[in-house]
This record gives structure tokens, sequence and C-alpha cells, in this order.
């Protein structure tokens, strides 16, 4: 009787509600009454407690894993509260890797055989929620039987079950789907629904192997006017036209006359949905559905219009015909206030630009993204930026403006875009040759701007303005303020990359324009004092901004800071000696048209699969290991010497000599490794062999020095023009200037990945789908032989001749089911054939046809 | 296939959490969190679905409706309808009514196992079985029957009834 002082779940919940002692006192209280309740032998407390444990677990998260024996215990009580209790909690907290799952089988056996349907439809649930394999298997004949019980209800629930056996177990179809199939045929409506939902979910699985039932499916299309299966059946026809064109043209029909006479709109969704992804081909289907989608757009009810807008994406790349009619409804719901709405109304514009519009849809969606909340802005901007960056800027024919645009972004409050634009800005200034001036004129714009040095969003459009200014910058009108903006003091707000970005820029600004100073001074006799003032003003401006930063912490800036200080420190001699205007031997002059050299040449975009295009030299190994060399040509190489570059006392920025000098390297020594390296690695080798991979590809030593690369603007020589096209009235339009492409090759390999793991997540589904094929093929080959003989053995026979006659793959071991088990229905015993079931395609019937 | 029927308050707390695929327990309080964080934020007439594929993976939509203090969330996957899950809501507040009589959220809390059996007439394993609330009500009484009727036994135990009755 200790029950009777038990808290029942009732007095838990209440008491929780009362309490004042805080949530997680309360439930380790609680718990640990639990715990000592759990264990007695009474079944009353025992399910008392486990009832409480399953609330605490789903309500609050407490691990009820622990309590799994206990729960065995529970259900087997003869009391059907208990058996609910015990059920609940198994449903709720078993997984496939409780260990007493096995304990199970015998308890739910019985109770799926019991007479009281309630106790059925527990089993049946906890079944459909835990099953694994072993239970499915083993199940499978209570379940079979169940599928043809007298009471709907019990019908009802084994149908709903069915899907996870079949999923566990495909085995079972071979059992079961007969009667599954006959229950398609039945008058109550809702074990109709869950048999047309069971096929839902298999169709969508694999189509191909429900294809055979579509005749019966489609006469139900016809005559049901019971929504939920109506809406069951369409999407098992969208899955199924999809594999079988033909289909459509049969179905195209039935689905129009349910969208023209229902009332219900989730039917008419589920019609234009299927309409528009499957039978997008049947002209009079699709329109009927475009109008019932406008009728949803311009409906109040939010939830419409948006299901009204999904739609119309699904329509839109096949006709876009479609959303252009409704361009108002698009545009309008862009200013909703429901975040979904105005999300597919963005995608839906997006869908409709081309060449002509881009210039005007963009300024509208700018005056959006201006006057919206930061998600939405960002929303736009990535989706006007992907559209227009798509295939190398295909829709794009005025740089300029699209420049500009770029620019315009940068100073939307919430842009928080940052890397896409500098990504995009450097790529045009890459491809697009003739932009260039407007690239340079808009990264002046942003980089005077000293606001925008503050919003870290933008401090990789800024990077990218510098590197453009720097690198363009004889587009420049005036260098000398783009020199001022680079070095103000406000750039101590960013990080130091990128502020060594910025003096790298200033660093070629500054050479060309010496550079023209050096060679004005050359050709004309006399210097005007203007440009040697002004030259001087420009050397100084970048000698005082850059020097505090020669003491930066970041050692990228004070190396870049001292290089530039150096070239200067050397420059400022050979200005200052004016009087030397025919002496070209002056040492900054060199220098100076060195450097402009190694700037002028132009970066060019460089393909993803460059590196494959790089043609192994003949022999030479890429997979060997490379430690044995060393004792064959030991001998022969001497140790380079590691001082390379030599240190002198004067800074000299003598890249020049540091190239000649690496060439020189390259042609002296052979195109095997230096011996210290090798050694070393030998070494290394040999006393921990055991931690090293086999050897890679592309070992490092194995290459030659880098020079052996050609350079990347060889492959910039694969040039695509792109060609005017001829039906464009040309009236005052600029022509649009050249885009620089290269052959992508890189999608190849992404889609033979997918296909590789298509593959794989197919032959899981392979083993049901052949099973659902033969299953239907035996119940077609059966049909027929009940008809003319009417008995069934030899339908058995039948079926064992034609799986010896066909042997295939016998590692699977697979249980053989008579029919004739089913005239029996005593003890099936189980028999394991050696043989395994034909793996043929089935033959389609063309009854519909 | 549905994923998950939740009720929670308007502040947060779970009031009935079912999921349909094995989830430990900490997840199903992170997802129950992370659903109540979305749909706390969205604003009066807008539609009632959401798509939330960070939190229950690929082809994941939600439905919800906003009853006085309490949120219904529907978690489904493609291969349901969204307005007929939202019918769908409509039917289990409507069931809810008649067994409650002008249910409130007190009614959730204190029939925990009631709202069960009431779910599980709906759906069943991840499928929706039964959509006329007369029919689930006739099932829901006749558990709730059989229920009291093995649970009046035990007031009594054998041995008592033993004793005085001399069976």
């Amino acid at each position: 009787m200790d029950n009777l002082f038990q808290r029942s779940l009732e007095d838990l919940i209440k008491g929780f509600r009362l309490q004042l002692l805080g949530d997680s006192s309360f439930i380790s209280r609680a718990l640990e009454e639990i715990r000592r309740e759990i264990k007695a032998t009474d079944l009353s407390t025992k399910s008392t407690a486990l009832h409480k444990l399953s609330y605490l677990a789903a309500i609050h998260g407490v691990d009820m894993s622990w309590a799994a024996f206990h729960a065995l215990e529970v259900v087997s009580s003869s009391r059907f509260h208990h058996k609910r209790i015990g059920y609940q909690a198994i449903t709720q907290s078993f997984h496939d890797q409780t260990s007493v799952l096995l304990l199970i089988t015998n308890q739910l056996r019985k109770d799926l055989n019991s007479v009281n349907e309630y106790e059925v439809s527990l089993a049946l649930e906890c079944l459909s929620r835990i099953g694994t394999r072993d239970l499915a298997r083993d199940l499978s004949p209570e379940v079979f039987t169940l599928l043809g019980s007298s009471k709907s209800f019990v019908r009802k629930k084994a149908t709903g079950v069915v899907l996870r056996v079949f999923d566990k177990y495909p085995d079972a179809v071979k059992v079961c789907f007969k009667r599954l199939v006959e229950n398609l045929e039945t008058s109550d409506p809702q074990i109709l629904s869950a048999v047309v939902g069971v096929f839902c979910e298999l169709a969508s699985k694999d189509p191909t192997s429900c294809l055979p039932l579509a005749p019966e499916f489609f006469k139900i299309l016809v005559d049901s006017r019971n929504n939920w299966v109506l809406i069951k059946l369409l999407k098992i026809f969208s899955k199924l036209a999809s594999v079988e064109p033909r289909l459509g043209r049969k179905v195209a029909e039935p689905i129009c006359e349910h969208m023209k006479r229902t009332v219900a709109k989730s039917l008419v969704f589920e019609c234009v949905r299927t309409v528009v992804s499957s039978l997008s081909d049947h002209e009079a289907a699709v329109k009927l559905a475009v109008a019932k989608i406008r009728e949803f757009l311009v409906e109040d009810d939010p939830n419409l219009k948006y299901l009204g807008l999904h739609a119309l994406s699904i329509a839109a790349p096949k006709h876009l015909w479609a959303v252009l009619e409704n361009k108002e409804a698009v545009v309008k719901a862009l200013s909703d206030e429901d975040p979904n709405v105005k999300l597919e109304a963005l995608h839906l514009l997006m869908a409709m630009v081309t060449e002509d519009n881009v210039s005007e849809i963009s300024r509208i969606l700018m005056n959006y993204a201006l006057k919206s909340d930061p998600l939405f802005c960002n929303e736009i901007i990535i989706s006007v930026l992907s559209v227009c960056s798509r295939n190398a800027y295909e829709i794009i024919v005025d740089f300029d403006w699209y420049v500009s645009l770029l620019g315009e972004m940068a100073r939307i409050p919430h842009c928080q875009r940052g890397e896409e634009i500098e990504h995009q800005l450097i790529d045009i200034g890459m491809r697009v040759r003739d932009a260039r001036p407007q690239l340079v004129r808009v990264s002046w714009a942003l980089l005077i701007d000293p606001a925008l040095l503050g919003n870290m969003f933008l401090h990789p459009i800024l990077s990218a303005a510098s590197w453009v200014s720097g690198e363009y910058v004889e587009f420049a009108k005036n260098p000398y303020e783009l020199v001022e903006a680079l070095v103000q003091p406000r750039t101590d707000l960013l990080p130091p990359y990128i502020r060594a970005i910025y003096i790298h820029s200033v660093f070629k600004v500054l050479v060309f324009c010496l550079r023209s100073y050096f060679s004005a001074q050359e050709s004309s006799s006399g210097s005007s004092s203007t440009v040697y003032e002004s030259i001087l003003n420009l050397v100084n401006v970048i000698e005082i901004g850059v020097w505090p930063l020669s003491g930066a912490y970041d050692v990228e800036v004070q190396e870049r800071a001292k290089n530039v200080l150096g070239f200067i420190g050397m420059a400022k001699q050979d200005i200052a000696k004016k009087v030397n205007l025919q002496d070209n031997e002056a040492e900054a002059c060199r220098v100076t048209a060195f450097m402009e050299d190694a700037f002028s040449e132009e970066l060019g975009p460089i393909s993803a699969n460059a590196r494959e295009k790089v043609c192994v030299p003949d022999g030479l190994e890429l997979e060997e290991n490379l430690g044995d060399l060393e004792e064959i040509c030991g001998k022969f190489l001497k140790p380079v010497e590691s001082d390379s570059v030599s240190c002198t006392d004067k800074i000299t920025f003598s890249v020049s000599n540091l190239r000649i000098r690496d060439q020189q390297e390259a042609s002296s020594s052979t195109s095997l490794p230096p011996k210290e390296s090798s050694s070393l690695l030998a070494e290394h080798r040999k006393r921990h062999g055991m931690y090293y991979l086999t050897s890679e590809k592309n070992d490092p030593d194995s290459n030659g020095t880098p020079n052996d690369y050609p350079p990347a603007n060889d492959l910039a020589s694969e040039i695509l023009l792109d060609p005017l096209d001829p039906k464009r009235k040309a009236k005052h339009r600029k022509s649009r200037p050249v885009v620089v492409k290269l052959d992508e090759g890189g999608e190849s390999r992404i889609t033979t990945s997918q296909a590789k793991t298509k593959q794989e997540s197919v032959t899981d589904d392979e083993s049901l789908s052949r099973d659902i094929q033969s299953a239907l093929l035996v119940n077609k080959k059966g049909k027929e032989r009940e008809k003319c003989e009417g008995n069934s053995n030899l339908v058995v026979q039948e079926e064992e001749t034609s799986r010896i006659e066909k042997p295939q793959n016998s590692e699977k071991k697979k249980k053989k089911k008579k029919n004739g088990e089913r005239t029996s229905g005593k003890h099936r015993s189980r028999r394991r054939s050696e043989v395994a079931s034909s793996s043929e395609q089935v033959e389609i019937p063309d009854l519909l046809l | 296939m549905i994923k998950a029927v939740m009720m929670m308050n308007t502040q947060g707390k779970p009031r009935l959490a079912k999921f349909y695929d094995f989830l430990p327990v900490e997840k199903q309080q992170e997802l129950i969190r992370g659903v109540f964080s979305v749909l706390s934020s969205r604003p009066e007439n807008v539609s009632n679905f959401l798509e939330i594929d960070s939190l229950f993976g690929p082809d994941s939509r939600l439905v919800y409706k906003h009853y006085a203090t309490l949120y219904f969330v529907l978690v489904f996957d493609g291969s349901e309808n969204e307005l007929a899950m939202l019918d769908l809501i409509q039917v289990l507040v409507e069931t809810l009514d008649k067994c409650f009589s002008n249910v409130c959220e007190l009614d959730i809390v204190f029939n925990y196992s009631k709202m069960h059996t009431v779910l599980d007439e709906i759906v069943f394993g991840g499928q929706v079985l039964e959509t006329r609330s007369d029919e689930i009500m006739k099932a829901v009484e006749e558990i709730s029957k059989l229920e009291a009727a093995s649970n009046s036994i035990s007031l009594v135990p054998k041995s008592v009834s033993g004793w005085r009755g001399g069976r």
C-alpha cells in the first residue's frame, strides 16, 4: 500500500508550480524520490514513478535512459493504465543503442495479438517510433495480420506502422505489400488516407517502384472528394510524373478539374504546386495554375500571399512570363511587414533581372535597402551582388554604372557584405580594362571619406579600394590627394594587414610619380620649379605619414614602412640633384625604372584549375620518396649559401638584384633538391618512420624552382571576347567592354563527387525498391494465376523456380514467405533460402498509355 | 512526415514536446529554445510559416499558431501540405476544447497524459491518421474509461478483498 503516500504526477506538477526552492533543486529532489520509488516491486508504485520521470524528461530535459529496464517491467503489467505509462516511457526514451531493446519483442508480440484494440494501438505506436530491424523482422507477421483486421481502428494504425517496418526491414514488403494495396480499395476514408500517406512517403524515396500502382491512384484521384487523400495523391503524382513524363498528360485533366471545383485552399495550393513543379509542359494547366496564384497574391491573408509567392518562385525558372505578369504584386510585397513575404518577393525580383532592367531594379532595391532593417538590407545586397556577378558579370553592360553602384552599397549604413564587394571590386579591376578609370574614381571617393574608416564591416572594401588605386594609379586624376588619403592619421583604425596594403599602394603611387618626374626631366631640357616643388611635397608627405609606422608593432606594417622610407631616402638625393639631368645612370632613376617595370606587369585572374594545367615534365617522379636520393647525390651537391640576400648598411631595395641572383642559382643548380634539406629529411624519416604517411603526390622537394611554373599571365591568354549581340539595337549605347573569362572546368569535379554520394545513398534504398518491384510482379503473376487456377500453391512454385533460375548476390540471406502461409494462418516458420530475389528491372506495364 | 509537435507558452516554457525522430534530451531542449527564440521575434499579422533548416535539418518547415498565451508548433517536411498542417492545429485545438470545455493553458499543464492521448490519436509515428475531432474524442473517451477501470482496482488490493469477501 505504499503508493497511497506516493506523489502522483499531478502532485508533482502542482508542487513544481508552487515551489520556492528553485527549479533545479526541486527537480533533483523529485529525481531522488523517483529513483527510490521505481525500484519497488509493486507495479503501481513503479508505474507512477515512471510516469513522473517521463514528464520530467519531456518537459524539463532530464535524462531517463537509466530507467529502461523498469519501463519494461511496467509494460508487462496486465493493467491498461500501467501499460500506457510503460509504452509512453518506452517510445520516448528507447533508441537503437538501448541495451534492453531485445527484451521487448515478446511483450510487443503479446500486445499486438491482444483482443483489446487500444492495447494493440499502444503496441503499434511503440513499434512505429522505436522499431529496429530486428523488431521489424520479428513482428512483421503480426503486422500482416493486423492489416487485415476487421476493426478499422486497428487497420488504420497498422497501416501507419507499415512505413517504419518497411524502412527498417525491406523484406517485409513481400509479406505486407499485397494487403497494403488491397487497402487502397477500402471505403473507409481514414484508412484510405493512411494508406495513401504511406505511399506518399514510399514514392518520395523511390518513385519507380510505385509506378505500377499508378492506375489505382488515378482512379482515386478522379473519384475521391476527401481533401487529405487528394493532397497526398497529388504529391505522389508529382513524384511519379518526374520519372514518367507521359503520366503528366493523363493526370493534368483531373487536376485542373479539382482546381476549378474545390473551395479548399490547401487543395488548390497543392494542385498549383504539382502543376508548376512537375507538369510544367502542359500549357493549359500552367495557365490555370498561374490564374490561381494571382488570386492568392491579391488576398489579404498573409499565409496565402506567402504561399502564392512561393508557388510563383517554383514556376519562375520555366515560366518567367508568369512572374512578369504579376510584377506589381511582387514589388508591393517587398514592403510587406512579413519577413518571409519580403524574401520571396526579393528572390522573384532577382529572377526577373535582365540586361535591360538591371539598373532600374537595382535602383528600386537600393531604395528599399536604405529603408529596411539590417537583415533584409543585407539580403538585398547579397542577392544583387550574386545576380550581377553571375557568369563573369554577363548581365552587366555598363560597368561604370555598376562600379558606382558598388561604391554606393558601401555607403549603406547596415551593409555587412564587405568581403563580397571587395572581391568584386578587385575582380572587375582585373577583368575589365575599360572600367579601371571609374574604379579608381570610386575608390578615391571611398578612401577620402574618413567616416568609413570607423566601420569595421567596410574595412575589406577599403582594402580593395586602396589596392585598386595603387594598381591602376595611372588613371588617377590627382595622385597627391590619393596619397594624402592613404596616409591620413585616421587609418590607425584599420587592422594591420589592411594598413600594409595601404602602404604598398602608397609605394606604387610614389614609384609612378617619380618615374613620370624622371622621364619628364630626361625629355625636357629644364625642369620647371613647380613640378619640382610638387614632387618634393609628395615625397615629404609620404615620409611624414609613413615614418611613424616604421616603429609599428605589426611586422608586416613595419617592414613595408621601412621599405618605403628606404626608397624615399635614396630617391630624395637624386631629386635634389637637379643638375644631373642627362645622367641616366643615376641610381634612383634606374631603380625607379625597375620598380615601375615590376609594377607594370598586369595581374590577371587565375582559373580555378590552373594547377592541373601545368604538365608534369617527363621523367619527373612525383610520388617517390626522395630520401634515398641523399646517398646518390650527396657527394655532388654543396649546401646552398643561406645568405643569398646580402644585408648592407644602406637600406637598399634591390629587388632586381635579388631576382637576377635567383635566376643564376636556378641555372647553376640541377633540378635535384639541395643536399642539406634532403639529408635532414632522410634522417628524420629514419628516426620517425612509422609516423610518416605514404608518400604524397606533390612532394615539394621534387618540384623545380618556382621559375618553372609559367607566370599566371600566360593563362590569361585564353581571353574570350564577348561578342556584341547583333540583335541588340545599338542606339547611343556604349559597346560592352571586354571581360576576361577563363574556362572554369572546376565544376566537373564537384558534380562527380555529388554523383558518388548519390550513388551511395541509392544503394540503401535499392533493396527496398527491389523488394517492392518484385512484390508487385508477384502480385500481378499471382492475380493471373488465381484467375486461371485458383490454386495458390502453384504460385509458390512459380516464384521458387523463377528465383532459382536467377542466382544473384547470395551474400544477403533473405527469408522467404510463401503465399500459401497466408491461408494456413498458423505458426510460421522461418526458412533461409540460399537464393536471393531477382534483381532484374520490372517492366512497367503500359496500362495507362 | 511530421517531425515534432510542440506547445509552449509565451515565456518559452514547454507544455508539451513530442519528437518523432529520436533525439537525446539535451538536443530536444535546445530545439525547443531555438524555436521559441524564432517565434518570439515574429510580429503579429504575418504568415504562420517558417523555414527552419538550421534547427531541424534540410527541407524542414514549421507552422505555428498563437492562441492566447500558447504557441502551437508543428514541424514537418516536404511531404505535407502547409495549409493542411495549419488545419491540423485547428483540429487539435478543437478536440482539446471538446475534451476540457473552454480549454486554457492550465488545463494543458495539469492534464499531461490526456494531452498525449489526444495527440497520439491524431499523429501516429509522424503520419497524420485522424482528422475528425468526433472520432478522436470517441477514442480518447474509450481510453480514459479503460484507464479509470484499471485504476479503480488498485485502491482495494487483492489480499484485502480476498480476506473480506472470501472469494
